[in-house]
């Protein structure tokens, strides 16, 4: 059975691969069950595997396809390494990822390019499965590369449309950024320990480098560049937003099921090392708690319903991070896959919405649609509800729940990373009930002309499910103590100590978080259904409300201080010496020969007085020197 | 003695091809083929047959006197970079010849007379052991090359075939220096005056004079490859070139700069490169940053091309000085897969120049719509230019700077960046000529741009399977590779020891007498055999 393992990023390869080469000529129907099937075909051997895993309970399966290269003793492999870590990404990325494909099978049915389009979504599924189950950090990078590809092709997947191509450019170049410090991560990684192998480095690392060394810190604030380029997180976050510009499935898979957990994988799957750099916790921790309320406020003011999104993204990501830095490792886990479920579930909604409404994405323009679209309306609440964290009944609650507490009781987290993420937990809570009201409620704006039909509402119903029993297999211990998923993952990642002294107070916390979700749930319902207008006075009334939310509305001003501090110059210098200078030193030795040309062919003027003067000139001159010395 | 056949077939089918000019136009096409299928077949036949045996990595060797009383012989040796590189030459050359098939129709038979030539001097260059015949080869493939870039390129091609002259006759002259000065100072020391290589390996030198005549190599190869900044002939140079021209100047001129680091400078300076490779390795980053920011604000499109090579040969010379086994395998890749990628841009713009008669990029965009297929082949090649694993060429630069990282930090960092820059250019070229909105609709008179046909599609796809293959299987080439580096490395490590010559120890080796008119001994598992 662990043979089939190469199957599973393969399939989507392979899918690929044909959809490239023959899907033009494929019949529509045809493409659409060759994309979706080999995403489903490879979580059917996900689960397949998934339950041998859990039921004999190995470390880990390991299975080694072809030898990549072999230079130097440098011999990094063609391998596979499922252990419980790679398998909850695994699952997630092609459940998710298969849901995603049937629904894009609907969503996509009048484009013109459908070939192309499942080509890329199977190319990406298959990306980020090879960066999940490498077993080592090269064939990591490919996967990781090959999903920053992925993403350009789909962000600019309506190519004829500029603003979309920038868009790709920038989300590929921005995570590029990312990349190549990770790289760099992996040049130190493999002068220290000669391979770059995972477990290898996994387990030497804590003999070669004792806690806080320099290189170990070094190697972790790189890994964890490549890390923030990926995710979304500060300060590299600025492409995600734009990513909006693909279709909705696409910023669906993005979101949920791959690219953006890349780097919370990777931080997850090199724990040792982070653990070794206290300095790079602290930094993991910092950016993650900073970035969800940046991300947080900015998805207060976005109109955009694709946007709103996309910054919820940001900000939950966030909380993964914030969990990651302060080792809880597995309660960082355990929201990437609640996340991963609900996520999906609200893009698809929002797909369905802009597709009923004629590929319209602003939300002022919407409203009503409860009636409109009910299925819609109920999926998207069920959704909704999990991201604000409504307590008990939705899977968001119990995962971040667990997030909040370590920030506070866990032995790295601190006051201060408890009450940013608190903060953050009320903001979700407007913005989430903010985008339910004006979307669903109110007077209707813009007729609905396209309802979903079944293949793009089953996935919704399903995400739905998903998103709220969930939750259900990690309660916390003052609750039911049910660890499913951490006893799943204890192998691979390690626990967390709680600080004893704050430990009884631990329903106290969950209280708060869960009121600070419920107020944000009823404030979003004063200012945005019951006085929407009475709100937007407060707002616009003050000159210092309105520049703060512009400045939100633009994400913070990083577009515009990235622009001016380094693609203007960068394109200004550039296009300064399109002529390039060094090549005027040589046109400059030519035009100095042709001056002396110039002046020595005017001596032969063909005067014979001008002659025999030079040469009786030049013959004093020799007498005279001949004379002197 | 298959050595000499595969420059002879070259030059032969040249004139031949030039000849059967007067039975048709079509003949000296043929001809030109056969000639390059030949040699190329050759060369798989001893890649498959050959391999290096644990005492010496040569595959082959040749010597045949020839001016003895000057120590000048025809001496030829096979390694597996030789090997390799004339793979690449032969690969490349064929597909030259077949781009080359529609887009040249003046004066058919003398264009494939040059194709021929400067292929045959290049091979002769990757083959040759005595410093005279080097010169003599390198001097051979620079005279065609003129003449192709002269007659049969572009708008500004006078200019281009000057400038391109100029730059390595005069780099090539101070080479000549140096092998004269090198040849003297030999002949001094040991009384024997010769230009055969594995001789002259062991001469030692005083440290000034050993850094004179190096630099009076790195003239020439640095200008050849090009560093910054003595790459200006190039952009001008590739862009103006026909495109067998250009494909043969980006994917294999360049090389033998690259080669002649690896073959000469390494192994004959073993004390006098080290204090020269923190410069040499700066030189490169430098390549590798003004490149890519040149290239990002091209226009015309072979010229932004030609400025990519610029930025990626930048790796050439930061590994060849990484003085590691890494950095040299990476070195050997680059050359490989820099030859293809940089290659199929060159055809890719030729496909494009022959369908709308521009290379200006500002008048292309948005052709996906309508030239699916060549925009996919597009898509592969910019991703390989810009180092996505998986394609050959992020094998080549991920071995440069492992190896490079282990010789120096900071340098590989800047290096590094490099790759956010190759992004940005490449993805403005994709951006610029096949995403975007249609540019032939706005033109009242929009000639048709037809997709990729069933000749262009021959040239591609072995390029695409080419690059794929050695992003994913490169062992063969590595180990083909690998008994040549480790001895250049040896010889770089130990600089006492002396490099180990064809004539292996364990041996025996029939000098025949001048008259005999060939020698030929290849090697099958190690034992020589003479036939």
């Amino acid at each position: 059975m662990e043979n089939l393992l190469w199957l599973i990023p393969a399939l989507p390869f392979a899918g690929a691969l044909l959809l490239i080469l023959f899907g033009r000529r494929m019949p529509r129907n045809l493409v659409a069950i060759l994309g979706a099937g080999s995403v489903g075909f490879s979580a059917l051997i996900t689960l397949l595997l998934g339950f041998q895993f859990l039921s004999a309970r190995p470390d880990f399966y390991v299975q080694q396809v072809w030898t990549w290269f072999d230079v130097a003793g440098f011999s990094p492999g063609i391998a596979f390494h499922l252990d419980a870590l790679s398998l909850v990404f695994v699952f997630v990325v092609t459940f998710v990822g298969f849901l995603i494909h049937v629904y894009s099978a609907g969503y996509m049915a009048d484009e013109e390019d459908f070939a192309r389009f499942f080509a890329c979504m199977n190319l990406f599924v298959g990306s980020m499965l090879m960066l999940v189950l490498a077993d080592n950090l090269l064939l990591l990078y490919l996967g990781w590369e090959g999903v920053g590809l992925c993403s350009y092709l789909l962000i600019g997947f309506w190519y004829k449309n500029p603003a979309n191509g920038y868009a790709a450019r920038k989300a590929f170049i921005i995570t590029r950024v990312g990349d190549t410090a990770m790289a760099i991560g992996l040049f130190i990684l493999f002068q220290t320990f000669g391979t770059l192998n995972i477990q290898a480095i996994l387990s030497e690392a804590p003999q070669t480098w004792p806690v806080g060394s320099q290189k170990a810190v070094l190697t972790a604030f790189l890994l964890l560049g490549g890390a923030v380029g990926k995710s979304g997180q500060l300060p590299l976050q600025t492409w995600l937003p734009d990513a909006m510009a693909g279709p909705t499935p696409v910023s669906a898979l993005i979101h949920a099921a791959t690219m953006v957990t890349a780097g919370v994988y990777l931080i997850a799957r090199t724990n040792v090392i982070f653990e070794l750099a206290p300095p790079a916790m602290m930094a993991v921790a910092i950016v993650g708690a900073v970035t969800l309320l940046i991300a947080g406020c900015t998805a207060l003011t976005q109109y955009d319903l694709k946007r709103v999104l996309a910054y919820s993204t940001i900000s939950q990501i966030g909380y993964m991070f914030l969990a990651l830095g302060v080792g809880a490792w597995s309660a960082g886990i355990f929201h990437f896959m609640i996340h991963a479920f609900f996520k999906a579930l609200l893009f698809l909604c929002a797909g369905a919405i802009i597709i009923a409404l004629h590929h319209e994405q602003d939300m002022r323009q919407m409203g009503g649609l409860r009636r409109a679209l009910p299925v819609v309306f109920w999926t998207f609440l069920i959704g909704a509800a999990s991201l604000a964290a409504l307590p008990l009944v939705t899977a968001g609650f119990y995962s971040k729940d667990q997030i909040l507490w370590y920030a506070l009781a866990g032995e790295r987290g601190n006051v201060w990373l408890y009450l940013a993420a608190l903060v953050g937990a009320f903001i979700t809570a407007i913005y989430t009930f903010r985008m339910v009201f004006i979307t669903f409620y109110g007077e209707a704006k813009t007729h609905v002309s396209h309802p979903p039909g079944l293949v793009m509402v089953v996935p919704l119903v399903i995400l739905a499910i998903l998103s709220t029993v969930g939750g259900f297999i990690e309660l916390p211990h003052n609750f039911a103590h049910l660890t499913l998923f951490s006893d799943l993952l204890q192998p691979v990642l390690p626990g967390i100590a709680v600080d004893e002294t704050i430990g009884e107070s631990e329903w106290m916390f969950q209280t708060l978080a869960a009121g600070v979700s419920v107020v944000g749930l009823f404030l979003a319902f004063l200012f945005f259904y019951a006085r929407p207008a009475a709100f937007q006075e407060t707002i616009t009334r003050s000159k210092v409300t309105m520049a703060i939310r512009d400045f939100w509305f633009s994400g913070w001003g990083f577009d515009k201080l990235y622009d001016m501090l380094f693609v203007r110059p960068y394109v200004y210098l550039s296009k300064l010496n399109k002529a390039d200078v060094i090549d005027e030193i040589y046109t400059g030795m030519a035009s100095l020969a042709e001056t002396l040309n110039r002046a020595l062919s005017r001596t032969q003027d063909g005067v014979l007085r001008n002659y025999i003067t030079g040469v009786v000139v030049g013959a004093v001159l020799i007498l005279t020197l001949s004379l002197l010395l | 003695m298959i050595m000499i056949w595969l420059i002879v077939i070259l030059m032969v089918g040249g004139v031949l091809a030039w000849i059967s000019e007067r039975a048709s136009i079509a003949a000296p096409r043929w001809v030109a083929l056969l000639s390059v299928l030949v040699p190329f077949a050759l060369t798989i036949y001893l890649w498959q047959t050959t391999s290096a045996s644990a005492t010496s990595p040569w595959l082959l060797q040749l010597d045949i006197p020839w001016i003895p009383q000057w120590g000048i012989g025809f001496r030829m040796a096979l390694d597996g970079l030789s090997l390799l590189m004339l793979l690449l030459t032969f690969f490349l050359g064929i597909l030259a010849v077949l781009v080359s098939w529609r887009e040249i129709d003046n004066r058919v038979g003398f264009f494939f007379f040059n194709l021929l030539w400067v292929l045959a001097g290049i091979a002769g260059v990757f083959l040759t052991m005595d410093l005279f015949l080097f010169y003599f080869f390198w001097e051979v493939m620079l005279i065609p090359m003129y003449f192709q870039i002269g007659i049969w390129g572009h708008a500004n091609r006078n200019y281009a075939a000057y400038k391109f002259f100029l730059f390595t006759q005069a780099s090539g002259l101070l080479m000549l220096l140096a092998i004269l000065g090198l040849y003297f100072i030999h002949g001094r020391q040991t009384g024997t005056y010769t230009f055969n290589y594995f001789e002259l390996l062991g001469t030692s030198f005083t440290p000034e004079a050993a850094r004179l005549l190096m630099f009076g190599f790195l003239a020439a190869f640095l200008v050849k490859l090009p560093v910054v900044p003595f790459h200006s002939w190039l952009p001008d140079a590739h862009s103006e070139a026909p495109t067998a021209g250009s494909v043969i100047l980006a994917g294999l001129l360049l090389k033998t700069g690259a080669y002649g680091l690896l073959r000469f400078v390494i192994p004959l300076f073993p004390t006098a490169a080290p204090d020269f490779a923190p410069w040499a390795m700066l030189l490169g980053v430098i390549g590798i940053l003004y490149g890519a920011i040149l290239a990002f604000s091209q226009t015309d499109l072979k010229r932004l091309v030609a400025y990519t090579s610029v930025s990626h040969m930048g790796f050439v010379i930061l590994g060849v000085f990484a003085f590691n086994e890494l950095a040299l395998q990476g070195v050997v890749m680059q050359m490989i897969t820099h030859g293809l990628s940089t290659g199929a841009l060159f055809i890719l713009a030729g496909f494009l120049y022959s369908r709308l008669h521009t290379r200006d990029i500002r008048q292309m965009g948005g052709f996906w719509s309508v030239a699916p297929k060549m925009g996919v082949i597009m898509l592969i090649f910019v991703m390989a230019s810009l180092g996505l694993p998986g394609l050959g060429n992020f094998i080549a630069e991920f071995l440069t700077l492992v190896g490079a990282w282990q010789a120096n930090n900071w340098l590989t960092v800047f290096a590094t960046i490099g790759l956010v820059l190759a992004t940005a250019y490449s993805l403005r070229l994709m951006q610029k000529t096949f995403y975007g909105e249609n540019a032939l609709e706005s033109h009242a008179d929009a000639h048709a741009l037809p997709d990729l046909n069933l000749r262009e599609m021959l040239i591609a796809l072995p390029m695409v399977a080419a690059i794929l293959w050695l992003g994913l299987y490169p062992q063969p080439v590595l180990d083909t590779a690998k008994p040549s580096i480790t001895q250049q490395l040896q010889a770089y490590q130990e600089p006492e020891a002396p490099v180990v010559a064809p004539v292996a120890q364990n041996a025996p080796v029939l000098i025949l007498p001048a008259d005999t008119l060939s020698t030929h001994h290849s090697t099958r598992g190690g034992a020589y055999v003479t036939d």
